[in-house]
């Protein structure tokens, strides 16, 4: 026997243990290495649904009906195989809308409903608090076995459950509600969690193989000691005498499959708790294989019990302690009754949490939501005040859960709780699963259909049994309530032949889907609704950040974030905002457009604190938003919501195919301009070649036809033939140098050079040029000359092209041509070339550097190709610098070019 | 009675063989070096035939052209416009213009001196 202390202590170290582990979890979260970031964590946390009634009942179900535990496991097998079906779709749409309670994910799905909300709030508070004090229960009585006093009444404050209930309270408010999240999510709880499944996974294998192995000789040895006692024998058969019906074993397997999605604390873990949509993949194998492995010994620990113990009387649901217990194994006792205490406190922790959170989030704020100077207005920050209910509904779901187990006691009204339990919660199914997959679910129907199931369940369930724990009397039970036969709750309308439970799920489902389908159809969706059940359904079509908002907000940033703050606090509030104005390609909050989609976006931000209702509550009464009529929304949903998805893809397809046009459009505009200016070159190039030609043939012939003409003529004509023979060569020279230039294929001797030199050079080059017309040249050089990366030769021909038009422009007495280097800075040396000719009006300045431009008046007509100063141009640039001109007509002409001082390319 | 023709080119050395062809020929010869200058000296003188360059600066051979033609008291002059850019759109348009004939650049001297010739009235 085991000492109470020596268990208290034991108790008391392992929720310590349980603490440490949470807080461990919470704290590498903090740091960025998410343990719940990982699909065996997932699933282990899924395993939360295995409680002390599965731990210590799945036994004592198999003593009574053999195989038939087996549907409690089975329903959730199936289930999971669903995943991708049905639990994909809630995971993506709870993160999408930051849903966090089923609560709120009915209401949202429903419009937003604060009414709907609230009533299944209060459904999964009824059908939870007995749940928990059965949990307080079975640690409670699992201690007291051990301190081997089964049936002791301990006062209140030695009351093992009391503790129990307290601690949990703690922990629960600890790792539940630490602080205020968008995303809801507890990694250090969900730590704990999986934590506590391998414990109880391992205490359960224990007892496993002691019983089969050590106090059998293995399974053989059960079974076949087992067909030696027909009674016995008579367990491992489907369908025999005692054993459960066809009908019994559908029902309860469907009972738990729908349990495994629709307890509260099984959606906080598969979908609020997720982390990543992908770990489904691996739970939907990994959660079932617990559940293998969890079941693998229940059926010969229940036959090794009954062997063991025969008529002795020992109850069958505590033959996983008093198996050990009988065998003096102290230790191994100690194990099952911490595998027990995880098994209840991992169930009581996250399901206070869960339905906490609807507490807060679908009854209390929108109550207090009603007071509108708490909706909007008021500035005193509420942000705190989620918090604060969340832990004092956790404390009154564990109290309340401890003032039933006290009442209670032994009552069947607790006793049998977990699969009434199961049936509660079913009732949410028909409004969830029309509401993912039906769009026209309308609130109406969702309502009618829960208050018809819950109703029947209510009579059919929760009143039988309070009859059965002797609270009321069974006169009801028998004939009826006023005698009306096909009234009896049990054999509801003349149905008989099922067990209770599905007995009372058939007609708690069949009236809850009768009226969803009824109402739905009788008053269809209103425009909210409909607005609503397109998100939902289409979840897995649709890109949710884009949603169907069907109206225009009169409200910006400047409102919608102190709105939020008040509720969220203010950092939490700027780090998202900042965040949604990155995700929109903003780089500032300040700047993000007061559009459907922001105001969408605070609500959804503040829906992740105080639920979907009391955010649509709080938002809409600061947005003075303008609806669209039902007819108008309808008629966008019902084309929009299908085609939405298609019709985006193709409008971007057909974006993606203009801007591709304008593209060609706009390249084939350059080839023509191109084409076009290359055109007037062929042409000026052409005409610029027949000119000299022109007169070359003239005078050839001339001179061919007319053998007499004079000598001084004939000197004259050969003279022109030979002026414009050169001129043509030079022309194609230049022509050829240009297009070497332009299209890359000119070769560039660079080198360092000093560039006070080439002006030198150049000077010196053209000296002819200015002695012929007697130009004096003023030349002013700096001392000192940066040396420059560039083609000596290319200079040279830029400053004689620039030299000799300067000579051709100079006035024609006194002419002065200046040439000046300078440096500009470190950056750049400027040179130029002033002449005191008559200078180049204003309107030719531009066009001067234009191919075959040439300047000045007919008569004067400068001999020149017209190409001097483009090719010049080109070779400055090519150096990364820039030629232009200054002038004013009348007083010359200065030609200026800058080239950079750094090595340039080439 | 000597025939007058206007040469109106702005290209020096044209200019030159032109004078001396048409001159050879036993022509009066009259010199203009732009389109303005073109159409002062025809007014002025009354030519019989011009030589006109297309290409010149502050009047184009086809403006000048055209000013000649809307003008009846030049009705029976005689145009032949000279052009370096040989396309037939150019072609066209002098023709379009009321030019008599059209010649592109570089010419056959004996082919322009036909022509003059016809132009006039003067072929054997």
């Amino acid at each position: 026997m085991l000492s109470a202390g020596v268990l208290f202590s034991v108790a008391l170290l392992y929720l310590g243990l349980l603490f440490g582990v949470a807080y461990f979890g919470d704290r590498s979260a903090e740091q960025g290495r998410s343990i719940a970031d990982s699909p065996l964590v997932y699933s282990l946390s899924l395993a939360v649904y295995c409680t002390a009634w599965t731990y210590y009942g799945s036994v004592g179900r198999a003593a009574s009906s053999g195989v038939g535990f087996l549907p409690v496991y089975l329903g959730p097998t199936l289930g999971m195989a669903l995943a991708w079906l049905v639990l994909l779709r809630m995971v993506r749409i709870s993160k999408a809308y930051r849903i966090t309670s089923i609560a709120d994910f009915i209401a949202s799905r429903y419009g937003k409903s604060q009414l709907l909300g609230g009533a299944v709030s209060l459904i999964a508070l009824i059908g939870t608090v007995p749940y928990i004090a059965l949990q307080l229960k079975a640690v409670a009585s699992s201690f007291n076995l051990l301190v081997a006093d089964p049936d002791a009444q301990v006062g209140l404050l030695s009351d093992t459950a009391l503790y129990t209930a307290v601690l949990l309270a703690l922990f629960s408010i600890l790792f539940g509600t630490r602080h205020l999240d968008t995303t809801e999510r507890h990694e250090g709880m969900v730590t704990a969690i999986a934590f506590e499944s391998i414990v109880k996974l391992c205490a359960f294998l224990a007892v496993g193989l002691y019983v089969t192995f050590g106090l059998y000789d293995g399974v053989g040895d059960i079974f076949s000691r087992v067909e030696g006692k027909p009674e016995l024998a008579n367990l491992l058969r489907l369908g025999g005498d005692g054993a459960m019906g066809y009908g019994s074993w559908f029902a309860l397997t469907l009972l738990s499959m729908l349990s495994v999605i629709f307890l509260p604390r099984q959606f906080q873990m598969v979908v609020v708790e997720n982390v990543n949509e992908r770990h489904l993949r691996r739970a939907a194998w990994l959660f079932p294989g617990y559940l293998l492995l969890i079941n693998l010994f229940v059926l010969p620990i229940a036959l090794g019990g009954l062997l063991y113990f025969g008529d002795s009387g020992v109850d069958p649901d505590t033959f996983v302690l008093t198996l050990p217990v009988a065998g003096q194994l102290d230790g191994l006792a100690l194990l099952v009754f911490v595998g027990g205490l995880s098994a209840a406190t991992g169930m009581v922790i996250v399901e206070s949490i869960a339905v906490s959170t609807m507490i807060c989030n679908d009854l209390v704020m929108p109550l207090l939501l009603r007071r509108r100077s708490w909706a909007q207005g008021g500035q005193q920050d509420l942000s705190q005040l989620p918090l604060l209910i969340r832990r004092c509904a956790i404390a009154g779901i564990l109290l309340l859960g401890y003032l039933y187990y006290r009442l209670a006691g032994e009552a069947y009204a607790l006793v049998s709780i977990g699969l009434i339990s199961f049936a509660a919660v079913a009732q949410f199914a028909p409004a969830m699963l029309g509401g993912m997959f039906w769009r026209g679910g309308s609130r109406t129907g969702a309502l009618a259909g829960l208050a018809a199931g819950f109703g029947i369940w209510v009579y059919c369930l929760l009143l039988p049994s309070f009859v059965k724990s002797g609270w009321l009397g069974s006169d009801f039970l028998e004939y009826g309530p006023l005698g009306l036969n096909l009234l009896r709750p049990e054999q509801f309308l003349g149905l008989e032949g099922l067990d209770p439970i599905s007995h009372a799920l058939f007609w708690s489902l069949f009236f809850n889907i009768a009226c969803y389908l009824f109402f739905s159809f009788a008053y269809p969706p209103g425009a909210r609704e409909a607005s609503q059940a397109s998100m939902f359904v289409d979840i897995m079509r649709r890109d949710p950040s884009s949603l169907a908002v069907f109206w225009r907000p009169g409200v910006g940033v400047g409102q919608l974030i102190p709105l939020v703050s008040r509720f969220l606090g203010a950092d939490r509030t700027m780090h998202a905002f900042e965040a949604y104005a990155r995700r929109r390609g903003v780089s500032r909050v300040e700047e993000l457009a007061a559009d459907a989609d922001l105001v969408h976006f605070s609500e959804t931000l503040l829906a992740g604190a105080i639920g979907g209702a009391s955010a649509h509550v709080v938002v809409s009464s600061a947005v003075e938003a303008e609806p669209l009529g039902l007819d108008e929304v309808m008629g966008i949903l019902d084309e929009a919501s299908q085609v939405r998805a298609y019709s985006r893809q193709l409008e971007e397809k057909s974006r993606a195919l203009e801007a591709a046009t304008a593209e060609l459009r706009a390249a084939n505009e350059r080839l023509k301009e191109l084409d076009r200016l290359k055109d007037d070159f062929m042409s000026s190039v052409t005409h610029e070649l027949r000119t000299p030609l022109t007169s070359i043939r003239a005078f050839s012939e001339m001179l061919q036809d007319d053998p007499k003409i004079d000598l001084e003529q004939r000197r004259r004509f050969l003279g022109i033939i030979v002026a414009e023979t050169e001129r043509l060569t030079r022309l194609v020279n230049q022509v050829l140098d240009l297009a070497k230039i332009e299209s890359g294929h000119a070769e560039w001797h660079n080198a360092e050079l000093d560039m006070g030199d080439v002006i030198r050079n150049s000077i010196e080059a053209t000296s002819q040029l200015f002695a012929a017309k007697s130009v004096a040249v003023d030349v002013s050089l700096p001392e000192k000359v940066s040396p420059l990366w560039a083609d000596r030769d290319r200079l040279i021909q830029v400053m004689i092209n620039l030299l000799s038009n300067a000579v051709k422009f100079v006035a024609p007495k006194g002419g002065a041509v200046r040439v000046e280097l300078s440096e500009r800075g470190e950056e750049a040396l400027r040179i130029e070339v002033a002449d005191n000719g008559p200078g180049i009006p204003l309107n030719e300045q531009a066009t001067v550097f234009e191919k075959f431009r040439q300047v000045g008046d007919a008569r004067a007509k400068p001999a020149g190709t017209g190409l001097g100063l483009p090719i010049s141009r080109q070779i400055v640039e090519h150096f990364g610098g820039r030629m232009w001109v200054e002038s004013i007509p009348g007083a010359g002409a200065s030609f200026y070019f800058e080239l950079p001082l750094e090595r340039s390319e080439g | 009675m000597t025939k007058k023709i206007l040469i109106a080119d702005d290209e020096v050395n044209i200019v030159i063989s032109l004078e001396f062809l048409m001159k050879r020929e036993g022509f009066e010869v009259v010199l203009a070096a732009d389109g303005e200058e073109a159409i002062t000296k025809i007014r002025e003188e009354k030519p019989d035939l011009v030589l006109l360059d297309v290409m010149m600066p502050r009047k184009t051979g086809f403006e000048v052209c055209q000013e000649l033609r809307s003008d009846p008291a030049m009705q029976d002059l005689k145009i032949l416009m000279l052009t370096a850019k040989g396309r037939d759109t150019e072609v066209a348009k002098g023709m379009a213009l009321g030019a008599d004939a059209y010649m592109t650049k570089p010419f056959s001297t004996h082919e322009l001196v036909e022509r003059v010739k016809s132009l006039l009235g003067l072929a054997e």
